[in-house]
């Protein structure tokens, strides 16, 4: 025990200095989500699927949908992403999410025509 | 119990010593405790409600977060129960992904223990230390599932995602990292005499007590009742893996403590062998959107004892009814006994050496007399038959109406 105690003093500290070192999210982590749209068929089985019915899917011309996310509401379990048959939906590493103004956390997915 | 002499304190449901609100109602002579009420209800959620609104795969991500430290204990448990009504073979790779993960579960949740119960006690020190080692199994479980907490490891009729071989080797590197720390924790467990002194003799549980009160999981276990649903009702893959089941006869929260150290070392063995035979093969089958009508009853070995579930389908995406009865549940009438003639100061110790977690077990109707300590625990159809009465006496009386819409009818 003593040994041990006496170790300690001259250690760093055990946590890490979160601000200035940022961690890094192993791959495949269930973070925020990215919507591709060009892939969307309009099937909704993202938005059947969801727990927190934190997505939304909107059709705003002929094979054209945009996604629109509920932060605040989103869990995280990316069943989306397993539901989805097209792949348009996928996980990122970004998990700094943290907002002040509620607004900011419903992301839009918007339809752009460069995109395909 | 009541007499003049007697004091009591109510502790809780907001209280610095307890992590979640429950009412505690403790009867004191001097030091002395009498008795102790405890009351459930504080952290209701009504989930077992929420489950018949959603659909079967929704309610997976609910029902895992019943609990924030056994949360896939409870998501495997719903799985496995609805897998059994709908009659779906998991292939065998998914069953051993599921042990795995559950294993690395217990761990973090034995770790987790062992840092709260050396804060109950004042030894800090454990608690960080504990704490920092369960850190490296937290970066495994993200890692593998995604998720530090609620992993969403589990679908119906396998797991979600698959473990590589690099994964399998960084699991196995945190497991020799773990082994070494473990073996100190039952080192400075089972020879640091104050921590023996502290731990002995307090919250006695004799043999007889845990069968007459049905305890479950490591409380059990450390009075020496071999009760394991790992080995009494394998399921997973802990039907084809050897592992022991950890005993202790010290009946006290001292044999808890070595019971929870040692069963991390099991936990090692058991996540290594199932590394080392991890069948090839596909990691989930395709499940039917509509379960066919039945029901089935779950059980799983969570980290602090037996979680029973019980499903009832109706042939339609979203179950009639979930029952869940979470361990907790089993053990706190356990802690009414242990700490019947004991001393106030050892509460602390003797509730978190139950490893509680009360938003698992609330559930009940229960009311309580103003002014006296009587309270009843009444049915559905009897609170319902109450509240038209007293609305009746308050003058809304819907018995005229009724007779005149009958009479309506019957022309």
């Amino acid at each position: 025990m003593l040994r041990e105690v006496l170790g300690s003093i001259f250690k760093k500290p055990a946590t890490n200095l979160y601000p200035a070192q940022k961690l890094e999210m192993p791959d495949k982590f269930r973070g925020k989500l990215k919507f591709y749209p060009e892939k969307c068929i309009g099937c909704k089985m993202c938005m059947r699927d969801c727990p927190t019915n934190a997505i939304t899917i909107n059709k705003i011309a002929e094979n054209k949908f945009e996604a629109v996310f509920d932060l605040s509401r989103c869990i995280y379990c990316a069943q989306c992403v397993d539901s989805c048959p097209k792949k348009a939906l996928e996980p990122t590493k970004d998990v700094e999410l943290a907002q002040l103004d509620k607004n900011k956390l419903r992301v839009v997915f918007s339809y752009k025509e460069k995109s395909r | 119990m009541h007499n003049s002499e007697e004091f009591r304190i109510p502790i809780g449901p907001q209280h610095p010593a307890l992590k979640e609100p429950e009412g505690f109602s403790v009867a004191l002579k001097g030091e002395k405790i009498l008795g102790v009420d405890i009351r459930l209800g504080y952290n209701h959620r009504g989930i077992e409600k929420a489950a018949e609104e959603r659909s079967y795969i929704q309610d997976i991500y609910l029902i895992e977060r019943v609990c924030g430290i056994c949360s896939h204990s409870h998501s495997t448990c719903f799985v496995q129960t609805v897998e059994e009504i709908a009659g779906l073979t998991v292939p065998a790779r998914a069953l051993y992904i599921r042990t795995i993960i559950a294993e690395l579960e217990r761990v973090h949740s034995h770790l987790l223990w062992l840092g709260v119960a050396g804060h109950e006690i004042g030894f800090d020190t454990l608690l960080m230390y504990s704490w920092r080692d369960r850190e490296v199994v937290m970066d495994i479980l993200a890692l593998v599932t995604g998720n530090r907490v609620n992993y969403g490891m589990n679908t119906i009729g396998g797991v979600r995602r698959d473990i590589s071989l690099q994964q399998a080797q960084e699991i196995l590197k945190a497991m020799d990292i773990l082994e070494e720390r473990t073996k100190y924790y039952i080192e400075v467990a089972t020879n640091e005499t104050t921590i023996i002194k502290r731990l002995s003799g307090v919250g006695v549980l004799s043999r007889e007590d845990v069968l007459l009160l049905d305890a479950v999981g490591p409380t059990a276990r450390a009075s020496g009742v071999k009760r394991d649903v790992r080995v009494d009702d394998p399921y997973a893959a802990y039907g084809e893996l050897t592992f022991n089941v950890i005993t202790d006869d010290h009946c006290d929260v001292y044999g808890r403590t070595v019971v929870r150290v040692k069963e991390l070392l099991e936990s090692y063995k058991i996540i290594r062998q199932a590394l080392k035979n991890l069948p090839a093969g596909p990691i989930a089958i395709r499940a039917p959107r509509k379960i066919p009508a039945g029901e089935a009853l779950g059980r799983y070995e969570a980290p602090r004892g037996e979680d029973v579930h019980y499903v009832k389908s109706n042939g339609t995406e979203k179950p009639e009814r979930v029952k869940i009865r979470a361990p907790t549940l089993a053990n706190v009438q356990a802690v009414k006994h242990m700490l019947r003639d004991r001393f106030l100061a050892d509460m602390p110790i003797v509730v978190a050496a139950i490893d509680p977690c009360f938003s698992c077990t609330d559930r009940m109707v229960r009311l309580a007399e103003q002014g006296s300590d009587k309270s009843k625990i009444i049915s559905w159809p009897s609170l319902h038959a109450y509240s038209i009465e007293w609305h009746k006496k308050q003058g809304i009386d819907f018995s005229e109406l009724n007779k005149k819409l009958a009479a309506r009818l019957a022309r």
